[in-house]
Parts: C-alpha cells; sequence; structure tokens
C-alpha cells in the first residue's frame, strides 16, 4: 500500500506565520523544530552553566562556605540533569538531527512531522518541571545517577518531580529515535543507496538504535523506583529485602549507552566538518560506517564497568574490562580516520575548524583516561574520585559541546543566510579552549590524590589546584558572551553568506540559504560522492 | 489512497506538494514495540535477578495458583485469533463481520482485566508485603495497562468502522493492522510472563 503523505501540512506558507514568530509556533518543518530544540537546548546549558560555576564558587575553598552541603548536593544534582537531559542529548541529537537528516536523505521533512512536534515540544515543560523541582521542598539531591538508597531516603517530593521530568524526556528521545530510524531506512530518495549517505546519517542511525534499546530500561526503572518513594515498595531498598546492585545495573544499560547516544552523533558531526574545511574527502569511509554499528553493538554490552566496586564477581569485572577496551578500536579507527582527513588537506583556521580540532585534542585525552578506567585495579583506586569527573568532562565537554560550538559555526550561514563574526568566533574558541583545560585537566590531579567527587568540603592540601579548576570555570563561563554577542550581532547585521560559503558538497549547500520551506524547489538533488573533494580540485585543474 | 489527515480543505491546498511514497507508520510502529519490548525485558531481568539474588525466607514463599492465570493464557491467545478473523473479514469487505470478531476480541479483552482483578483480590499477598509481591503487581500491572489500553484501541477502531458507513475499509487497513500487532505483541509478552512467573 502507498499512501501520500505530505510532510509540509502546515509548512505551507499560507498556513504559516511569517518570518521570525514561526519559531515560536507549533510547526511541523523540520528545519524549524530543529532550531527550537538548539534554542531550548541552549538556555538550559545557560542554566546548567551557572549551576557549574556556582558548584565551582563553592569549591574553590576547603569548607562549605557558599552554600549549605545540601543545597550543594541539589546544585550538582540539576547540573548533571540538566546538561545531559535538555542540553546534549537534545542538541546532539533533536537539533543538528532534525535539520540535517532530511537533508541527507534527500526528503522534505522527517517520516513522521507529527512525533517530531510531539517529541520536541515535551521538552521545554518537563525541564522546567526540572528546575521547578529545585524549588519545592526537598530538592532531589542524590546525583543525576540517582542511586538508591540515596534517592529513596532523603526528602522526596523534588525527587519525584526529577523522576517525572526525566521520564518525558526519555520519551521525547524515543520518539525522536523511531523518527531518525523511519527516516534514515525509508525514506531515502530514490537511487541513493545506504552507503553513499553522509556520516552524520550513520551515525545518528547508530545514535537511535542505541535510543530505542535502551532507553525504555532506563523509564522501566525509574517507574519501579517511583514505586519505591510513592508506595513503599521494596524494589531497591535494602531495608524491605531490596537489591541496589539491580538499579546499578538496570540504570547503567540505558546510562553507558547515553555516553554513545551524546557522543556518537558528535561523531557524525566532525565527519561532516571536517572534509569540508580540509578540501580532502572522509578517509576510509566503510570504515567509519562498521566502526560507528561496532561502538553501537559494543555500548550496548560494556555498562558494568561503572559497578566495579560494588560487589561485581569477578568473571563479570574481567568480561567487562576486556569489552569496555575493546571499545577503543572503533574509536581509534574514526579518531585515526579524522587525523588522515586532515594530513595533506588544505585546512582553512576558521572557528568551525579549530572546534573541530579541539575536539580531537579533547577527546583522544578523555579516550585514553577512558581505557585507563577500564583496568579494574586502576578503577577501584580512583572510583568516586575527580579522575571519573575529570574524564567524564573530558568526554562530553571536550568532545560533544565543542562539536556542538563547531557545528554552530559550520550551520550558521546555512540556517541564517548571515556569517558568523570569525574574530569573535577564534576569541570563542580560545577562551574556551584554554577555560576548559585549566578546569578539567588539574581534576586528574586532584583525583589520582585522592579528592572524592560529590563534596562540598575537602582536604585544604588540595585548595591550589582546585582554585585553578575554579579560574578555569570562570573562564568557561566567560567564553559565552563573546559567543553571544557573536550571533546576535551576525543575526542582525552580519555579511551575506550565499547559498554555499564553504563550497561544500553535501546536499544541505545545494539550497537556498536559508532554505525554503520545503527544503528544495523541485526534485531533491542526488549527490552520489558527498565527499569528493579531491575529485572537485582535479577537474578545476 | 489516504491521508493522514481527512481534513479534505489541507488535501487540497498541498496537492502539489504531496509525495507519494511507502508507508512506514507500520515500520514505526514496530520501532515502537521493540522499545516497548525492552521495557518489559529490563522488568523480567530485574525480576530473574531478585529470584536468583535474593531469596526469600521461607515463610514469605507464596504458591500462584495456576487456574486464572491460565484460563487468561486461552483468553489472549483465542482473542489473538478473533482478530485475525476481523482482519480477514475486512479484507474481503465484510465490515459488520469485522465489527462483530473487533468486539468480541475487546470483550475477551475485558474478560481478561476482570480476572486479573478478581487474582488480584484473592491473592494472599499485597503490593508492598515482599520483594516478590511487589515484582509481581508491576510486571502483571504493566502488562493489564497494555492490555487496557490495547481494549481500548480496538473500541475505538470497532467503533469507528460504524459511524460514517466505516471508515475502516480493505482500502485503509491500517489501523486495525496496527492495533492487531499491537495485540499479538502484548500477547506474546503475556506468554513470556506467564511461564517466567508462574511456571517457573
Amino acid at each position: 500500500m502507498t499512501i501520500s503523505i505530505d510532510p509540509q501540512k502546515t509548512n505551507n506558507e499560507s498556513l504559516q506565520p511569517k518570518g521570525w514568530l514561526r519559531y515560536f509556533s507549533f510547526s511541523l518543518d523540520h528545519k524549524v523544530i530543529g532550531i527550537q530544540y538548539l534554542v531550548c537546548g541552549f538556555l538550559f546549558y545557560l542554566i546548567g552553566g551557572t549551576l557549574a560555576s556556582a558548584i565551582r564558587i563553592e569549591l574553590a575553598s576547603p569548607m562549605s562556605d557558599f552554600m549549605p552541603r545540601d543545597v550543594y548536593n541539589q546544585v550538582l544534582t540539576l547540573h548533571g540533569t540538566i546538561m545531559i537531559f535538555l542540553w546534549i542529548v537534545p542538541v546532539v541529537n533533536g537539533a543538528f538531527g532534525n535539520y540535517l537528516i532530511p537533508f541527507y536523505v534527500g526528503a522534505r521533512d522527517m517520516a513522521f512531522p507529527r512525533l517530531n512536534a510531539v517529541a520536541f515540544w515535551l521538552i521545554p515543560p518537563s525541564g522546567l518541571m526540572l528546575v521547578a523541582s529545585y524549588f519545592v521542598e526537598g530538592a532531589a539531591q542524590a546525583g543525576w545517577t540517582a542511586y538508591p538508597p540515596l534517592s529513596i531516603t532523603t526528602p522526596q517530593s523534588g525527587q519525584i518531580i526529577w523522576i517525572l521530568s526525566v521520564l518525558l524526556l526519555g520519551g521525547s528521545s524515543i520518539f525522536g529515535g523511531i523518527n531518525f530510524i523511519a527516516t534514515i531506512i525509508k525514506l531515502r530518495r530514490p537511487g541513493l543507496k545506504l552507503m553513499q549517505l553522509p556520516m552524520y546519517c550513520w551515525a545518528m542511525l547508530g545514535t537511535s538504535l542505541l535510543v530505542v534499546l535502551s532507553t525504555p530500561v532506563l523509564a522501566g526503572t525509574l517507574i519501579l523506583l517511583s514505586f519505591d518513594i510513592i508506595a513503599n515498595t521494596g524494589f531497591f531498598n535494602p531495608v524491605l529485602g531490596g537489591n541496589v546492585v539491580v538499579y546499578q545495573h538496570l540504570f547503567w544499560f540505558y546510562s553507558h549507552p547515553a555516553v554513545y547516544i551524546m557522543v556518537l552523533p558528535a561523531f557524525g558531526l566532525v565527519s561532516e566538518i571536517l572534509p569540508v574545511h580540509a578540501r580532502k574527502p572522509l578517509f576510509g569511509y566503510t570504515t567509519m560506517v562498521f566502526s560507528i554499528m561496532g561502538i553501537v553493538v559494543l555500548g550496548l554490552v560494556v555498562w558494568a564497568h561503572h559497578m566495579f566496586t560494588s560487589g561485581t564477581p569477578p568473571w563479570m569485572r574481567l568480561f567487562f574490562t576486556i569489552a569496555t577496551a575493546f571499545i577503543a578500536v572503533p574509536t581509534g579507527i574514526k579518531f585515526f580516520n579524522w587525523v588522515a582527513t586532515l594530513w595533506g588537506g588544505k585546512i582553512s583556521i576558521n572557528s568551525a575548524m579549530l572546534f573541530s580540532c579541539g575536539f580531537i585534542v579533547n577527546f583522544v585525552f578523555g579516550g585514553i583516561t577512558g581505557v585507563a578506567l577500564a583496568q579494574v585495579p586502576f578503577d577501584i583506586h580512583v572510583h568516586d574520585t575527580y579522575f571519573v569527573v575529570a574524564h567524564f568532562h573530558y568526554i562530553v565537554y571536550g568532545g560533544t559541546v565543542f562539536i556542538i560550538f563547531s557545528s554552530i559555526y559550520h550551520w550558521f550561514p546555512k540556517v541564517t543566510g548571515k556569517m558568523l563574526n570569525e574574530k569573535l568566533g577564534i576569541l570563542h574558541f580560545i577562551i574556551t579552549f584554554i577555560g576548559f583545560n585549566l578546569c578539567f585537566a588539574p581534576q586528574h590531579w586532584l583525583g589520582l590524590n585522592g579528592m572524592p567527587r560529590r563534596v562540598a568540603e575537602y582536604d585544604p592540601q588540595f585548595q591550589f589546584v582546585n582554585q585553578i579548576s575554579s579560574l578555569g570555570a570562570l573562564l568557561m563561563a566567560i567564553s559565552t558572551i563573546p559567543f553571544l554577542i557573536n550571533v546576535f550581532l551576525s543575526v542582525k547585521n552580519g555579511k551575506n553568506a550565499g547559498d554555499n560559503p564553504w563550497n561544500a558538497l553535501t546536499p544541505e549547500w545545494l539550497t537556498s540559504s536559508p532554505p525554503p520551506v520545503e527544503n528544495w524547489e523541485g526534485e531533491a538533488p542526488l549527490v552520489e560522492e558527498p565527499y569528493g573533494y579531491g575529485k572537485e580540485i582535479s577537474e578545476q585543474k | 489512497m489516504t491521508t493522514l489527515d481527512s481534513s479534505k480543505e489541507i488535501q487540497k491546498n498541498n496537492s502539489e506538494v504531496n509525495e507519494t511514497h511507502e508507508d512506514f507508520r507500520m515500520f514505526g510502529l514496530i520501532t515502537f514495540l521493540i522499545a516497548d519490548g525492552m521495557t518489559f525485558a529490563g522488568f523480567f531481568a530485574a525480576y530473574l535477578t531478585y529470584k536468583a539474588v535474593n531469596p526469600l525466607p521461607d515463610g514469605a514463599i507464596y504458591e500462584l495458583e495456576l487456574p486464572i492465570p491460565t484460563l487468561n493464557t486461552i483468553l489472549l491467545l483465542v482473542s489473538s485469533a478473533t482478530f485475525h478473523k476481523a482482519g480477514k473479514a475486512l479484507l474481503k469487505d465484510k465490515n459488520s463481520d469485522s465489527q462483530k470478531w473487533l468486539f468480541f476480541t475487546a470483550f475477551l479483552g475485558i474478560i481478561f482485566l476482570i480476572c486479573q482483578l478478581f487474582e488480584y483480590f484473592h491473592l494472599p499477598f499485597g503490593l508492598t508485603d515482599n520483594l516478590f509481591a511487589s515484582t509481581f503487581y508491576a510486571l502483571t500491572g504493566f502488562h493489564g495497562l497494555h492490555v487496557t489500553l490495547g481494549t481500548l484501541m480496538i473500541l475505538i477502531i470497532g467503533w469507528q468502522s460504524r459511524i460514517n458507513g466505516g471508515r475502516l475499509t480493505s482500502q485503509n487497513m491500517f489501523p486495525l493492522e496496527a492495533v492487531e500487532l499491537y495485540w499479538h505483541f502484548v500477547d506474546g509478552i503475556w506468554v513470556v510472563l506467564f511461564i517466567i512467573l508462574y511456571l517457573l
């Protein structure tokens, strides 16, 4: 059976509010929804960043003098939850996925435009609910992992709102994942083969598989946890015969893949950005595809490496150590492919390229500490110390957030038709890069020397290094200012970008900037070689 | 030819931009059911782990009565067959037959739920009595929620096929096919649940 679906039902000019107002409407246009995701995510990034600054101010001195201890726990819980569930996951998946995937598969919209809108509009209310839960008596203070028994013995009204909000965000993420899988597999324009898709499509396909397979498990776990809190059942309460380790298994079955849900799209995006600004084809396309799928499969079977200190039996430790170390292989393949893409390229040093290279540097550092953490003896030594915090932030901030900024610099001309100011962009990069490394590199040292995480007070011998770290956090906070100025000035009176300022070959650049409501006049272009930059140069010769 | 939206106004407006492509709503539904199955998988994994790692003290072990759940298993399997009948009838454009089968399926679903409630009221344990009791109610309750939703959807499409001379036709099978797939999925989960919870 064929059906006639018109994905643009309300994108039609006559049905669409004109101008910038349409970005505040219940639109079904994938481009509008993508930008809604990005702006909404960025607002939550500002909230989460403010909370991070508060944490670093508290830690600038060894005593808990800036805020009371339970407030500190609440702040770090809110910081973690907001950054993961409301900034990184929605933005790398929702924002860039929605904006780019229909272009890349040659479609006029996503497979299920309404489901897409539902997925986005679940986010602002549940995000606001999460922020509001802070002001309820007894805000969540068990960290973003909400480990029982802490999460069921501390004051609970805030924790319940926290669970509800995360459940809704999980639902949003599952709807998005279903939509991406259907779009990439089913909605490709005729003649476009899977192995001709730009790398970001593959990354999103892998990510969506992870979302569909693992997010429901988190949902089930949180439902059980809420029963423990509301109905006084004992699933995870040792006093009532429950088992906290079961919670950890179920939780990490989602939350370890969640790291790949955050980082795989970033891999895809950097694979789009590097070839354009290095004027070279992406090195090793096929190996990149297989390494993504390898990461998906391995990512699902390594969750217990978060639980080496939770009484995990030795055979399990051995298995999960080996599986975790193996992930370094596909990731290493990708890393070397990116470097090989840059090798001998005609590299233009602009903000997008700088952020991408910053990503590669940070990510390889985070990856190395990750391999170290996979080893049981080392992990037992640094478990729950600042070493883990540093590793995690190197992956998630130094990896993903750098790529979010890189992508914003890369696709801003396409979205708005205006160029961003390069000088401000490079300033933004320099402050971010220095601030980030100043903030998180010293934390490796703190962790190795035994400073525990998630506590407001620490041994005075760590004070100096913590102050360096706080200085870095201050720089990171400042770095947002040139970025915001840049965006506002450029939207108002930036240089006109033209349709294809980077001379890129991927399909989204083959339409006007900003793109028309239905992406293309007439039929979608068929790009057989999205990375054929060498050919273009040899033809010019 | 059908559209997702029956509003003729919008259809006319967009006649130039419509793209005809394969129907992949079923594909989306299958993806969703895989996700839903993973939720159950998580619950099952938790239950089996508790059974293996947290054995209850002897006095706290309950023997589950088998007659009602066995009856329920038969009810659900029969309802799968009757639902299939409804689809067959619709394919031959026998709308009223299809409707009867649909309502009969919904009837079986309601009987299932009544039996489950009956079982709940006659069990010797409550939700918070011990770990096994909690897991029992969480699993069967979550499945019962699925049966409730499925029954409601069957009633809705059965009702839809009555109005306007039947919106459900052999050309527009999707609502029926989608709910049928969902119903078979719920049945399959019940069979697994029956084996794991009652027989093991």
